[in-house]
């Protein structure tokens, strides 16, 4: 049984226009992925393609003007708005893309200390270990967010999630954008550790060829589709094994291949 | 350093502005009013002679041109002086002294009171927006709102102390006894009432300001964040929704002294609580011009205070208005 299934995910905002004039649209229209447990699962796509709308969709945390439909399981499970409750922040945790996902008014060290078990001490001590781990200061602690630098607030969203011994789904939207090149590699190093340890992640990212060092599957998503899903080996030299015309597109897009002549 | 003194001097220059502002106003308000501060002082004695009348405008030099008698006043206020009641016939500041402190106790007590329910209420809401509890929160206020204090206070006489006879009727000690006879307990008695309608007032004004805000930060990713780090309602309030809506509160209940004062003049005149507010009326009605300017100026600087201290806080509590050295 796969860790978490999502079968034909839709999504759709119920919102007023001009005069009260009531539309709704439909971001994510049928989305399917899988993950298994060990598994990390790239989700690629454009932006706009859904893929954060997916982990929100997941973490149940969309806003209240959405209408979702499709299913979700975790472990076979089915799961809504309502039980997810008892999942999110234990067995699931979820790493968010920006630094408006930390609270303004709070330093960090304390935002990561919310949810750690234990006494004081010993969320103190568990805090500053995990801040050891990804290469932060213990002086960094003592900032709040809007003093952080891109790397050091990427760095302090992933020890967030790091904090439940009993998780076994890591939902990752675009952890690595704007990060120096060693925090980046300390980033990819610990989610494929956490996948070695037996835990399904799923990473949500723009960057196809840094995902591709430690995925073990790509989804691809379009205009709220899943158009493939396939191997991360078959992402090779210059993509003759991608069968989907869009993935090899975007497989050759890319600056390292040969963007010059897909124009 | 500098910018800290710029700033202090700059709030002392506007401060004397706006006193200088408000005593002549209050002045120009009160010379043009019907009352005629001698009969007044006499209270309307109608066997008063044009002698009689005459020496005692001459006494308290009501006899000169006006501009006369405002400018003697300020020279006497700046030199420290705020002048002799004509009602009381004791120094202002003397009569200001005896009243303050019961008006503070009032004040004071209906401004945590109206502060703390204010922000629970619409913190409620918030957390409940669109369901029941938000819209009975939200009626509530409104209604807060447009009732007038003095109606809400009379409502209160006849329910809790006439009807009910829990609360005294009226003034700030057991009718009949000492001020100096009667314990803390008895006091705090009689100001319960008065102190709860002011709360009143002031109650529904934070209650909408927080609920706002409130949702506003709930709206926000992190509080999402929190949700999606299993945060429970209780722990996204006690973890962001206080530290993050609580300055907005503070600062628009700190702006809210000249309410504060304006309802309790009302307040007091329900009550009859002798405070400053109920001297105050007294002072109007009577044409009792310096300690109507003495109470008016302790109010003007009151509020002033009220505003500043929001000015002060605002910077001081959100972390990203602070300036850090560099």
């Amino acid at each position: 049984m796969p860790l978490l299934q999502v079968n034909n995910l839709s999504v759709s905002f119920d919102q007023y226009g001009r005069g009260l004039e009531r539309f709704v649209t439909t971001p994510i229209r049928s989305l399917s992925i899988e993950i298994g447990k060990g598994e990390i699962l790239a989700v690629v796509g454009a932006s706009g393609s859904g893929k954060s709308l997916l982990a929100h969709a997941i973490m149940g945390i969309l806003p209240a003007n959405a209408i979702v439909g499709g299913e979700i399981k975790f472990k076979g499970n089915l799961i809504d708005e309502r039980s997810i409750k008892k999942y999110r922040g234990k067995q699931i945790a979820f790493i968010p893309q920006s630094v408006n996902y930390l609270d303004p008014s709070m330093k960090v060290k304390n935002q990561v200390r919310i949810g750690l078990p234990g006494i004081k001490s010993e969320r103190i001590e568990k805090q500053e270990h995990l801040f050891e781990k990804f290469g932060l200061k213990k002086s960094d602690g003592d900032l709040y967010p809007f003093e952080l630098s891109g790397g050091m607030m990427r760095r302090v969203l992933f020890t967030t999630s790091m904090i439940s011994p009993d998780t076994e789904l890591v939902i990752a939207d675009e952890p690595t954008p704007g990060i120096h090149r060693s925090a980046l590699d300390l980033v990819l190093n610990q989610l494929k550790t956490i996948a070695d340890s037996g835990i399904g992640v799923m990473l949500i990212t723009h960057d196809i060829i840094s995902a591709l060092k430690i995925a073990d599957r790509v989804s691809v998503f379009k205009d709220g589709c899943t158009v493939d899903d396939i191997p991360a080996s078959f992402f090779s030299a210059d993509g003759e094994s991608l069968e989907n015309e869009y993935t090899r597109m975007l497989w050759k897009s890319l600056p390292e291949h040969s963007f010059m002549e897909a124009i | 350093m500098n910018k800290t003194f710029v700033f202090i001097v700059n709030k002392i220059l506007r401060c004397l502005l706006l006193l200088f502002g408000v005593s002549l106003l209050a002045f120009t308000l009160l010379k043009l009013s019907p009352v005629d501060p001698v009969l007044a002082s006499v209270n309307y004695d109608p066997n008063l002679t044009v002698e009689q009348y005459e020496r005692i405008a001459e006494y308290y030099g009501l006899n000169k041109p006006e501009p006369v008698q405002y400018l003697s006043w300020l020279r006497n206020f700046l030199s420290g002086d705020m002048g002799m009641s004509l009602l009381h016939r004791e120094p202002v500041a003397d009569v200001i002294r005896q009243k303050a402190w019961a008006s503070a106790a009032l004040m004071g007590f209906s401004w945590v009171v109206s502060g703390l329910l204010g922000f629970l209420l619409g913190s409620v809401a918030a957390f409940r927006r669109g369901r029941l509890w938000d819209g009975i929160i939200k009626w509530l206020s409104y209604l807060q709102v447009t009732v007038p204090t003095f109606w809400i206070g009379l409502i209160f006489l006849l329910f809790f102390s006439v009807y009910l006879g829990w609360f005294p009727i009226g003034i700030s000690v057991p009718i009949g006894r000492l001020v100096s006879d009667t314990s803390l307990i008895e006091r705090f008695h009689h100001l319960v009432l008065p102190a709860l309608t002011l709360s009143l007032l002031g109650i529904a004004n934070v209650t909408l300001h927080t609920r706002e805000k409130m949702i506003d930060v709930l709206n926000s990713e992190y509080v999402l964040f929190a949700k999606a780090r299993g945060e429970s309602d209780f722990q996204i309030f006690i973890n962001h929704g206080i530290r993050n809506a609580v300055v907005p509160a503070i600062t628009i209940h700190f702006t809210y002294f000249g309410e504060l004062f304006g309802g309790s003049v009302l307040a007091e005149e329900v009550f009859s609580y002798p405070g400053l507010g109920a001297t105050l009326t007294e002072a109007g009605l009577k044409g009792d011009t310096p300690l109507l300017l003495g109470i008016t100026v302790i109010a003007a600087i009151f509020v002033f205070l009220g505003n500043t201290i929001a000015d002060i806080l605002n910077g001081l509590l959100n972390p990203a208005l602070r300036s850090y050295p560099s």
